[in-house]
């Protein structure tokens, strides 16, 4: 069987088993019924083998240069070489959904396989919703997006991927990495639409739904990182985030993804927040689905956009379907959420700091959806095609940022329900300290800028707070059980996972705040364009031009600029690469990385005739701790999510439903 | 029962109150911060409008036309709107170095503003790859303004 036909099988296969899954799963857990979760499981197992078949019949198509294949035929080459081959199953639209739907099956069939004990008609209810989602994306792989079409006559050769992609390793980590945390905003998708279907919201269920909201967040954020990481290491431009609609398609779930980590915990302890945590779950899903449909369907010009497509029409159909069905759900079925709720008892609590934390992240997504969206609205409401300008963002985003800083050093302070007026003004006392310490070692240091100030004493603030946090619980055992450090630090972790781990992600997202702000206002710049042996200067370094050299390597060939540093025995070398079947050399900067600063030096022209090259050149200081931050947030997020063991079996904590009405 | 409910009404018309006054301060500032997409014609057609705004504009280099200073670090050059001869063109003058893909007839997109000189400065210059690999077709309207823009020009 070729490519083309087996790769349809598969297909149809997806579509059947989600639809399949789908429906008899949604019927039965509506009714009430046990007879559902049999059928559901196996349609599970069957899209997610479905899935696997299809793309690895794309990889083999890919591997095999099968050009009869519509997909190969586009972004295939011969000359690429076997790494980028395969990577290339993403780097184009329909090898992408295709991509998707295996990374979705993977997830619902993870979560299987992990809650297979649990209670059965949630259990089911929760992967039908998955399924069907499923179900869509399969349809879009059939039909909109098929990549296993028909090419004839079949070509000898194809162009190969996007050069930009083969330009630096972190493609291949970054696309995949942001799927992870895309599709994996499912799952809690599917939690929350069961719980208001089924009207209840059982206790069992918060660990799980919180735990699949982390995974994906967690993906989520390695791949804006990393997105960062490549934006700064590939593209030249010298800097990592440009409020471009398609990052921003990726910050918007972020942001409530990350306000509905924190609301779960007011709803899991106060019985507080319920509705609006699930609309927090519900609205990442729409959210990342708005930013797929933007990525995709070609309404956006940003250096991600795939090419035009006809999957634009399909996903807002479906994004608007979601959305229509979210909004009943809650408002028809939301109530049946809030039996016995809880109450604020004082301002000066934890959950009213964990409220405004919420308020404040809204309050950015806001922003950030509005500006991107605004060109759309402009252009189809009043015909102009316009862009909002990086400083809306920044003022927007900036004071927000800020805020979100200060509640991480205030909450933690504030004891849950109400506390002791004095106590609590008496453990601000330090974190003060921290403050004003930060702050005049920046003023001592000669700095100026009054957001960056202000970020630094705020991070001071934070940073006292949050290892107080960390180390108290481990200070108390070695007083009481006399252990040494490491084992008190570790004890009291293992014991408090969650809040272990949620304090040492603060702390990278203290590390982070800092390189920004540092980065932003104390960066130097200069452009030149040199002779041999001419020199520039930017920041303390001088950088003298030593001419050029050329160079070839399998899959491209590159022209360097060779530039002597003050102070450096190496030579650095900014390059511009050549691909086959492109005109146009990409850029790849140098870039020095210390811990206190980055030199960056981006070559922007050359002249053979005339011996000269231009530079632009760029010192940012700490700029290197925003994506070294990652280690430590991934650490957090491990300690966090770590399942605990299973000490009853969790079948007896759910409450029976009996009795409890029909649907 | 009362007071809650009290409560919950403060606490929405609070909340109200927060989001508009959100919502306002979001779209006045988007109104300062509007980048218009025009391409030479366009651009010509708006008249006094088009002088002040942050404007990007897009379409092709002309043919010609480009004059570069390198001890000045001075790029001039003309934005036509497409490649026919009679094309709208606008004078953009540049201060900073050309990317090594800048050529005659290459689709770019010029960040900047307009003035009664009618001259165009840039402030920032972009050129577009062209993710197909392909030259724009001669006599075609050039479409994708900015796509892989970042990959071109220095911020």
């Amino acid at each position: 069987m070729n490519h083309n036909a087996l790769g349809n099988v598969f297909i149809l296969a997806a579509v059947a088993a989600a639809a399949g899954g789908a429906v008899p799963g949604l019927a039965s857990g509506l009714m009430r019924r046990d007879a559902g979760l049999k059928w559901v499981r196996r349609a599970v197992w069957a899209f997610f083998l479905a899935m696997l078949g299809a793309n690895l019949t794309m990889v083999s198509a890919l591997v095999t240069h099968d050009f009869s294949v519509k997909y190969v035929a586009q972004v295939g080459s011969r000359a690429t070489p076997l790494l980028y081959t395969v990577v290339s199953l993403w780097s184009a639209l329909e090898g992408s959904i295709l991509f998707w739907g295996l990374i979705l099956g993977t997830y619902v069939l993870g979560f299987l396989l992990a809650h297979r004990h649990e209670h059965q008609r949630y259990l089911a209810l929760a992967l039908a919703v998955m399924l069907a989602v499923g179900a869509f994306f399969a349809f879009l792989i059939a039909g909109p997006a098929n990549p296993f079409g028909e090419v004839s006559p079949v070509p000898l050769d194809g162009p190969g991927p996007n050069p930009l992609l083969q330009n630096h390793v972190l493609m291949v980590i970054h696309p995949p990495m942001l799927y992870l945390g895309y599709v994996g905003m499912t799952v809690p998708f599917g939690l929350t639409v069961a719980a208001l279907l089924r009207g209840e919201l059982g206790h069992a269920w918060m660990a799980p739904l919180r735990r699949w909201t982390l995974i994906p967040w967690a993906f989520l954020t390695v791949g804006i990182v990393l997105g960062a990481w490549w934006a700064y290491a590939v593209l030249g431009w010298g800097g990592y985030w440009a409020w471009d609609p398609v990052e921003n398609a990726s910050f918007l779930p972020w942001l409530t993804a990350t306000a509905f980590l924190h609301s779960i915990l007011v709803m899991e302890r106060k019985k507080l927040l319920t509705l609006w945590t699930v609309v927090l779950g519900l609205s990442s899903f729409v959210l990342t689905l708005l930013g797929t449909f933007m990525t995709r369907s070609g309404v956006f010009n940003s250096v991600h956009s795939f090419t035009q497509s006809e999957i634009g029409p399909a996903f807002l159909v479906f994004l608007g379907v979601v959305l229509v069905l979210s909004v009943a759900l809650v408002a028809t079925r939301g109530h049946l959420l809030l039996r016995e709720p809880g109450a604020f008892r004082s301002a000066a609590s934890r959950e009213v700091a964990i409220l405004a934390n919420n308020l404040v992240f809204t309050a950015i997504t806001f922003v950030v959806l509005v500006g991107t969206t605004w060109p759309l609205v402009a252009e189809g409401m009043f015909g102009k095609r316009v862009s909002v300008g990086e400083p809306y963002f920044n003022k927007m985003f900036v004071p927000g940022a800020a805020a979100v800083l200060f509640l991480m050093g205030v909450g933690p302070v504030l004891p849950w329900g109400r506390g002791e007026r004095g106590m609590m003004l008496r453990q601000l006392l330090l974190p003060l300290a921290g403050a004003v310490v930060a702050l005049v070692g920046c003023l001592a240091a000669g700095l100026g800028g009054g957001w960056a100030l202000t970020t630094f004493a705020l991070a001071g603030f934070t940073t006292v707070v949050t290892l107080r946090e960390l180390l108290l619980p481990a200070r108390v055992r070695m007083e009481e059980k006399q252990e040494g450090l490491i084992t008190a630090v570790f004890q009291s972790a293992a014991r408090a996972r969650r809040r272990f781990g949620g304090y040492v992600v603060h702390l990278a997202v203290i590390l982070v705040a800092v390189a920004v702000a540092a980065s932003r206002q104390y960066v130097a710049h200069t452009t030149a364009t040199l002779k041999e042996g001419e020199s520039m200067q930017v920041g303390r370094y001088t950088l003298t031009y030593r001419g050029m050299q050329s160079g070839k390597e399998p899959h491209r060939e590159f022209v360097a600029a060779r530039v002597e540093v003050s102070g450096e025995s190496d030579l650095v070398l900014p390059r511009m690469n050549y691909y086959e079947r492109s005109n146009d050399p990409i850029q790849t900067p140098a870039v020095l990385s210390r811990p206190h600063e980055d030199l960056y030096v981006s070559l922007m022209a050359y002249s053979k005739e005339g011996g000269t090259a231009s530079f632009n050149t760029w010192v940012f200081p700490l700029v290197g701790w925003i994506w070294w931050s990652l280690p430590l947030l991934l650490l957090g997020t491990a300690v966090a999510a770590w399942p605990e063991r299973r000490r009853v079996p969790s079948v007896a904590q759910v409450p029976s439903s009996a009795g409890q009405g029909a649907t | 029962m009362k007071g809650k409910q009290r409560n919950l009404v403060i606490a929405l018309s609070a909340v109200l109150v927060a989001g508009s006054g959100l919502a306002f301060i979001a779209l006045s500032n988007i109104g300062d911060n509007l980048v218009y997409y025009w391409s030479p014609a366009e651009m010509l057609s708006q008249g006094e409008k088009a002088y002040g705004p942050v404007i990007r504009l897009g379409g092709v280099v002309a043919p010609g036309t480009v004059k570069w200073d390198a001890a000045k670090t001075e790029l001039a050059f003309q934005v036509a709107t497409d490649h026919k001869p009679d094309a709208a063109k606008v004078p953009v003058l540049a201060r900073e170095v050309p990317p090594q893909m800048f050529r005659e007839g290459i689709g770019v997109v010029v960040e900047g503003t307009f003035s009664k000189s009618g001259v165009f400065t840039s402030e920032r210059l972009m050129v577009n790859h062209s993710n197909e690999y392909r030259p724009p077709a001669e006599g075609q309207e050039l479409k994708g303004y900015g796509s892989n823009s970042l990959a071109a020009g220095p911020k």
